[in-house]
């Protein structure tokens, strides 16, 4: 496989009916590099929960808002960054959810940073001034 | 406009819900609401047919996790069938099979039913 490293950019308002047009915009640009099957799924699903997390935590589903998605294919490895402006992620309250205790709990959330560790092979959580960065890697092995 | 769709059936003492489209952040409250109207109906011997389901993010998988519980309190269940395999992977990687019935076809959900059959 080989393909000139390639950036893209999509900025929608903070709602959760944007989502479908994050995955769509994933998967062009996932297609176009060739990647596998395997790969896009992955990509799309992480992105999805990342974007998610924003709209609800960061920005709390207040739709006055923005965030950017910025995807960078490279012939090893994708890179996609999600930045907003709104309450940064606490780290200290994750811990990796147990389907079992959620369920007994009633609980619906907590599954999507474990979804977005799961698929991607690095998730980090970068603080710059007034904004927060979430920078999902994903790693292209032939294989997969 | 919502790409994500229920139909309700009766199919014996269970009811089917058919589900098309994408369920996520967006949508998932659509599946809440059709499980809680059954919920309200004493209908509690549910199937949802994943046939139609092109896609699931962990909003639609926290409604499964949201109402087992009340669910089975009243003796009945959710049980999930003929997912295709990409959505599947999803239930899996969540460990999802360990606490919910997941079979190919609303025959063996409804048999899991009928034998008063539930999840370890």
């Amino acid at each position: 496989m080989s393909y000139a490293p390639s950036i893209h950019t999509l900025t929608i308002p903070s709602a959760t009916r944007y989502l479908r047009r994050v995955r769509k915009f994933v998967t062009r640009h996932a297609q176009q590099a060739k990647l596998t099957e395997t790969h896009i799924s992955a990509l799309i699903l992480a992105v999805d929960e990342a974007c998610a997390n924003v709209i609800e935590h960061a920005y709390q589903q207040d739709p006055n808002n923005e965030l950017t998605i910025a995807m960078t294919i490279e012939s090893t490895h994708v890179v996609v960054e999600i930045r907003d402006h709104g309450l940064p992620f606490n780290r200290k309250d994750y811990q990796r959810p147990n389907v079992v205790e959620l369920s007994r709990k009633r609980r619906s959330g907590g599954l999507g940073v474990d979804i977005m560790r799961r698929m991607m092979d690095k998730v980090e959580y970068l603080a710059h001034e007034n904004m927060n960065e979430v920078r999902l890697t994903k790693f292209l092995h032939q294989s997969e | 406009m919502s790409n994500f769709s229920v139909a309700f059936r009766d199919f014996d003492i269970a009811t089917i819900l058919t589900v098309y489209g994408e369920l996520d952040a967006h949508t998932a409250p659509e599946l809440e609401s059709a499980i809680k109207k059954c919920v309200n109906e004493g209908k509690i011997y549910l199937i949802v047919n994943g046939h139609g389901l092109d896609y699931i993010s962990s909003a639609g998988l926290g409604v499964f996790m949201a109402y087992i519980e009340e669910i089975r309190a009243l003796n009945g269940d959710i049980k999930i069938c003929a997912l295709k395999p990409k959505v599947f992977n999803v239930f899996d990687l969540l460990g999802f099979p360990r606490i919910y019935h997941i079979v190919k076809t609303e025959e063996e959900a409804l048999s899991l039913f009928n034998q008063g059959i539930q999840p370890v």
